[in-house]
């Protein structure tokens, strides 16, 4: 569905999205990446288990909250993709160690 | 007459009361404040409290400890009229001690409750085995606990737009953005200016916070307020792991961990500051290490309405009877019983004896 509009100048970089390998330009967001990988739903709500999509891409609506490196709940659209980084799906509140 | 009734302020006080009064069939107005009135109902914590209330006063403990018991059927009945979930739950609440001298201190403060209500309150002193039996999440650092079984939580925003919700069905005329100049006349008769427009009601009761001082002096009333920021915290939302509400620490039902709180006397600035923040947060952490990492999303402060002796005030003006005034800085506990009993004392149907003595003849001697 999406697909950018020229390619980038400042290259690609490789990022494991749910397990799997994509090349995503180097400059944009984690959400736009998500966007541009057909990802689908980055997430499931803890309420209600709905999925959602990345919806205002300016750090407001939270809507875009996935699982970056690890670390839960992040603003996929606040954080600009890098070689390797992992990007999983946020599947309800957030599990930490010792909790 | 426009209205039975007008009630000045439509946070959780007034539509409370707006709620109970509009439930038996009176005409009512609430004349509410803008956005950028004081909002301590927008800002709260979303405790309905018991232990250690009125410790120090047997009316107030008394009182706290009926405004609980009414709650479950409150809750129930505005939830269901309004489909909206509370998130209300009475697992009862904790109130954690990090030394010896602090239990004890807590002990001495909650056997003042259960001996000014003949027993009723009760509780029970954790320490720290018996606790972390209970929150197997809590540090070495937290020797014990108070725990009472009457206390619970709820979520205040969803509260509040509850009433809103309830008030609307019972065609109470809500009226945002009002500033009132003038309050004139007595029982019977009253005429309310606000934003240069004239309403007449029966009764005129005012529940506008920190408002009230102002507003009590057009209905001959001395309402003494105090004004104490509090700050909060609110993280991303995690897996429950906390069923007791705490005083510093509760989980919400939608599993965000709200983080409080502060005593400041700053006058009338809601603000925040990052020194105070971090001591709140450092004592979070403190009790539940885990926390270090989990995300806040939100921090804000808002101004508590506190009266000189902490105590509520429930007036009627003796010179412009039908004027009445509600100031209390626990809208929350105490909406069951603004919904209840004092809608009832202000429409005439029911006089507790517990309600003379929160007049402010206490606060004036």
């Amino acid at each position: 569905m999406f697909k950018t509009i020229e390619e980038p100048a400042e290259g690609a970089v490789e990022i494991l999205v749910e397990g799997v390998a994509h090349r995503v330009p180097a400059n944009i967001s984690v959400a736009a990446a998500a966007l541009l990988c057909g990802l689908g739903s980055v997430r499931e709500t803890p309420v209600s288990g709905a999925g959602r999509l990345p919806y205002c891409m300016m750090g407001v609506c939270f809507d875009c909250l996935m699982k970056i490196n690890g670390q839960p709940n992040q603003r996929a659209c606040q954080v600009t993709v890098a070689a390797d980084m992992t990007v999983e799906r946020q599947l309800g509140a957030a599990e930490y160690e010792d909790l | 007459m426009d209205q039975d009734c007008i009630v000045i302020g439509g946070g959780l006080v007034g539509s409370a009361v707006a709620y109970g009064l509009s439930g038996q069939n009176q005409k009512v107005a609430i004349l509410d404040g803008g956005d950028r009135s004081f909002r301590a109902s927008r800002g709260n914590f979303g405790l309905v409290w018991v232990q250690g209330k009125g410790w120090d006063y047997p009316p107030y403990a008394q009182w706290c400890l009926k405004a609980a018991n009414l709650w479950p059927e409150f809750s129930r009945q505005l939830g269901e009229e309004t489909g909206t979930d509370l998130c209300y739950r009475r697992n009862g609440g904790m109130h954690f001690c990090v030394n010896e001298a602090e239990l004890e201190e807590r002990r001495k403060i909650l056997e003042q409750n259960a001996l000014h209500t003949d027993g009723e309150f009760q509780y029970e002193m954790l320490d720290h085995a018996a606790l972390a039996e209970k929150v197997p999440q809590i540090s070495n650092a937290v020797v014990g606990a108070s725990y009472s079984h009457l206390d619970g939580h709820v979520d205040p925003l969803s509260l509040l737009h509850a009433l809103h919700q309830g008030i609307n069905r019972q065609d109470v005329t809500y009226v945002p953005s009002q500033n009132v100049s003038e309050i004139s006349g007595k029982d019977g008769e009253f005429r309310v200016v606000s934003n240069g427009k004239t309403r007449s009601a029966g009764k005129v009761v005012l529940c506008a916070g920190l408002g009230n001082q102002r507003l009590g002096e057009m209905v001959g009333m001395n309402i003494p307020v105090v004004v104490d920021r509090g700050q909060l915290m609110i993280t991303e939302r995690i897996k429950p792991f906390l069923d007791w509400p705490t005083l510093h620490v509760r989980q919400t039902g939608e599993g965000t961990v709200q983080i409080g709180d502060s005593h400041e006397k700053v006058g009338l600035d809601d603000g925040t500051d990052p020194a105070i923040l971090q001591k709140i947060v450092q004592r979070a952490v403190l009790m539940f290490p885990f926390l270090a990492r989990v995300r806040l999303v939100r921090a804000w402060g808002a101004l508590r309405i506190m009266t000189p002796d902490g105590n509520p005030i429930y007036q009627q003006s003796e010179t412009c009877p039908g004027a009445y005034a509600v100031t209390c800085h626990s809208g929350v506990t105490l909406a069951a019983i603004h919904a209840g009993t004092v809608a009832e004392w202000i429409s005439g149907k029911n006089d507790d004896p517990l309600l003379s003595r929160f007049g402010t003849d206490r606060l004036h001697v």
